[in-house]
């Protein structure tokens, strides 16, 4: 039933008949995974400072419990956010459900709120005394495991989402026609051949998640949760001991490490292509009729808590503060220095995770999955640890790019690169080499192969890696503090700005403008999207 | 007063022939929203331009600490002496004139002259309206009448400036008894001062251990906002005032620019604007501060050289031993 067998024999037949890769491949991928050492470098650079040395400090009992807390968080998380977006992935994809394309969006828009906005709407509306407690009359236990489980999964799903969607909409119907066709039900054939097809978006959007999870600090700081990247902090913001926090840091690149070796399980060993024409036919709606009614339901609520509520609370920060006659002011420019670096962050991932994804895909060996695994380095990390690591090196060595856009961009990139490159693993996967063989004895270069064909039938996956990249970046803070040009504003620092000293009318703004920019970017590139 | 109006004057006019179209290099804890305004004045006063960094002062001051003497940064603005105490004790800082530093009592500067107080932040409880028997000590705190009613925030730099100061003039055991105790009567933790004021004004805790200045962000966006101040009485270690202060950076080209820079935060100009606009108190004496608050020379303030609190190390092994801090 799985189709796995049969493609697993053509990857040997694929990989004999395609040698080493071109040095135009090899070289950039190699440079990228090199740039993605930078952080590493720092760390043990830095944690030789630790008390009592590096390796007493890592075995301790209380480093050994955060590493449990932290791995509890990264499953919880990862598995609810699946349980969340693969239900809307289908119902937006697969199904005659009406407004579909507004669903999708709705639903992808709690990305762009950052994961501390997300806590901070869920402790004032949850606590005893909160919003909701005191009209309902109940209070929830906020804080700790269950609070950070539920935020980061509303802050997380969507991620997973996007990479699920992209995934959906390259599958050849013709896997699922054929079970169909042999007497499976709708259901079983979703199960039997959907689901297994779904492998790599599926471990590729859940890896995106739990590296998340790994480098977030806005929730658990919020809801007191230590995982890793909490005990780095702690260490950076009470002791301003550095050696600590990069023995911390060491130990994080390890649970990543871990992780990496799970997913690459999880992926499976099986490569599924389309194959036949290059223009990829789409799969057939399926009829809801009666169930439409539950899904607007499963939608409503995942909208109403991860998207209205928080927006819900900005606004009521705006009004009370309005109420009370503060002056609010506004000015553009952060937004375009926003927009701007978060674009050029988007385009630069994308250029630094092709070489990369391809050389994974298609020239498959030990160098180039390790490269791949690599590139998820930065990403797991907190962003302060892998903007002190630029600053170390920044301010030492390139005194000419430090604190300049430059340098911003090129953080933005070691953190947020497996965005895209997980997605482009995933969509090329799906890119039937044949067609690329075809084009090579036609007389293209292996370049000019993969710029004119290949690349032109991973558009869904370009488009997702480049969205995710961009609304990433758009409310990235710790790094950006770090490493801005002095006096340069983004929307995340004016929001922080005000967060901080709890001027919340006057974050409104800020935190508003930030939804409205990112939603149009959504839908820009969603229009681009022929594929839906 | 008239001292430090002479030595501006000088100073300014030593800035006109020396300095004009310098860029002096900010690296600032403090917000913008309370230094931006003051930076203006002194841009508009000297001709200068001045480029302000802003961020949380500990990722700054690691970021300081990284950049060691590449660090393009002139000055330092940080939240806590703890932070100031960080940089002397990493030698990045630049000893400070004595027409500097004598404008400041000695409480309020580093003893060797590499950081002067700028403002004064006292530790308060901030109370509910539904307690009536108030608590005179922190050390009552641990009673069972406070039960699950106090707030604290383990993770917080003026928290922990607080509890180091409890350790040098208590000692270690008597810090880490307290500590204890008022884990085990169900303090609930936050994770900031903010929260701990908000919480306190929706009644979910009736006491909470802060700094003074939150409340009033909270009252002038909501007047009907229901906490309000305890300053604690007879030097309790729960009184502690802390400051927001200024160092030059060590490897600086600009230590004159610099100095000046401090010699205006410490003007009455600035030091009015602080008092009315942040609430905190103004150090320099002849400038009061908001008459909300009880004047500084009133407070009853534990006798402490802040000096000694940058050592934050073991107070965060003491927070994370005790279970204070998780």
């Amino acid at each position: 039933m799985k189709p796995a067998p049969n493609s697993h024999s053509r990857q040997h037949v694929v990989r004999r008949r395609r040698g080493a890769p071109p040095a135009a491949i090899l070289v950039p991928a190699l440079v990228v995974a090199t740039a993605v050492m930078l952080p590493l470098i720092y760390l043990v650079v830095r944690s030789t400072d630790a008390s009592g040395g590096i390796w007493a400090y890592m075995v301790r009992p209380q480093t050994l419990v955060v590493l449990a807390r932290t791995l509890l968080l990264v499953v919880g998380v990862s598995l609810a956010s699946l349980v969340v977006a693969l239900p809307i992935a289908y119902l937006t994809t697969r199904t005659d459900l009406p407004g579909r394309r507004l669903w999708f969006v709705l639903t992808t828009l709690p990305l762009v709120i950052p994961s501390y906005v997300f806590a901070y709407t869920f402790v004032s509306a949850f606590a005893s005394g909160g919003l909701l407690s005191s009209s309902l009359g109940i209070s929830f236990p906020i804080g700790g495991y269950w609070g950070a489980l539920v935020v980061l999964t509303l802050a997380t799903y969507p991620y997973a989402l996007l990479t699920l969607r992209a995934g959906m909409l390259g599958i050849d119907p013709s896997f699922e026609e054929a079970a169909r066709s042999l007497g499976r039900s709708g259901i079983k054939a979703f199960y039997y051949v959907t689901l297994p097809l779904l492998r790599p978006s599926i471990a590729a959007g859940s890896l995106l998640v739990a590296l998340y999870v790994l480098s977030d600090f806005g929730a658990v700081s919020l809801l007191r949760y230590t995982t890793f990247t909490r005990a780095i902090y702690v260490q950076y913001e009470n002791s301003f001991n550095r050696g600590n926090a990069a023995a911390l840091g060491l130990m994080l690149v390890l649970l990543t490490g871990l992780i990496l070796l799970v997913d690459a399980r999880l992926r499976g060993r099986g490569r599924v292509r389309r194959i036949g024409v290059g223009e990829g036919r789409r799969s057939p709606r399926r009829v809801l009729g009666r169930w439409r009614w539950p899904a607007f339901l499963f939608l409503t609520v995942v909208i109403g808590v991860a998207l209205a509520a928080p927006l819900t609370i900005i606004v009521a920060w705006l009004a009370r503060g309005l109420a009370a006659g503060q002056g609010v002011t506004f000015e553009w420019a952060p937004v375009l220095n926003a927009a701007g670096v978060s674009a050029a962050a988007a385009f630069a991932s994308l250029v630094a995770a092709v070489p990369v994804a391809v050389l994974a895909v298609r020239f498959p060996s030990r160098l180039s999955a390790l490269l791949e695994r690599f590139s998820y380095l930065g990403y797991a990390l907190p962003g302060i640890v892998v903007a002190l690591a630029l600053v170390f090196f920044g301010a030492r060595y390139l005194p000419w790019a430090y604190q300049s856009q430059l340098l911003l961009v090129f953080a933005y990139v070691l953190l947020f690169l497996p965005q895209a490159v997980g997605n482009l693993r995933a969509s090329l996967l799906q890119v039937n080499p044949h067609i690329e063989d075809a084009a090579r004895s036609l007389g293209r270069s292996p370049i000019a192969t993969i710029v004119s064909v290949t690349l032109p039938l991973m558009r869904s996956g370009l488009i997702t890696s480049a969205m995710l990249v961009f609304l990433t970046t758009m409310k990235e803070l710790p790094a950006t503090l770090l490493l801005r040009p002095t006096g340069f504003d983004t929307l995340a620092t004016r929001l922080w700005s005000w967060t901080e000293e709890a001027f919340f009318a006057q974050a409104a703004p800020s935190a508003l403008m930030l939804v409205l920019v990112s939603s149009l970017s959504v839908a820009i590139l969603l229009s681009q999207d022929a594929s839906d | 007063m008239r001292r430090s109006i002479h030595i501006l004057a000088i100073l300014f006019l030593g800035l006109a022939a020396s300095s004009v179209a310098q860029t002096l290099t900010i690296y600032s804890g403090r917000n913008e929203a309370f230094v931006g305004p003051v930076i203006v004045a002194f841009e508009a006063a000297t001709g200068m331009d001045v480029e302000v960094r802003y961020g949380d002062t500990a990722p700054l001051v690691a970021q300081l600490l990284e950049e060691g003497s590449n660090s393009p940064a002139d000055l330092l603005l940080a939240q806590d002496a703890g932070a100031l105490g960080a940089m002397a004790a990493a030698g990045m800082l630049a000893p400070l004139p004595r027409e500097i530093l004598s404008q400041v009592d000695a409480r309020f500067r580093s003893s060797q002259g590499l950081w002067v107080g700028v403002t004064g932040r006292a530790r308060v409880l901030v109370v509910g309206p539904d307690l009536d028997d108030l608590p005179t000590s922190v050390f009552e705190l641990t009673e069972e009448r406070f039960r699950g009613r106090v707030g604290w925030a383990p993770g917080n730099g003026s928290f922990q400036a607080f509890v180091t100061a409890m350790r040098v003039i208590y000692g270690e055991a008597r810090a880490s008894e307290w500590l204890r105790a008022m884990v085990a009567n169900d303090t609930r933790v936050y994770p900031k001062n903010t929260p701990i004021v908000e919480a306190v004004g929706r009644g979910e805790i009736d006491i909470g251990l802060v700094n003074h200045y939150y409340l009033y962000r909270f009252t002038a966006e909501n007047p009907d906002f229901s906490g309000r101040n305890l300053f604690l009485p007879d030097a309790d270690i729960g009184a502690l005032v802390n400051v927001a202060g200024a160092a030059v950076v060590a490897s600086s080209d600009r230590q004159i620019a610099a100095q000046h820079f401090i010699a205006f935060l410490l003007s009455p100009l600035a030091q009015r604007h602080f008092a009315a606009e942040v609430n905190e108190y103004p150090l320099v004496p002849g400038v009061s501060a908001n008459p909300e608050l009880p004047p500084l020379s009133q407070l009853a303030t534990p006798d402490i050289d802040l000096a000694a609190l940058s050592d934050l190390e073991t107070t965060l092994e003491l927070l994370l031993d005790t279970g204070a801090l998780e």
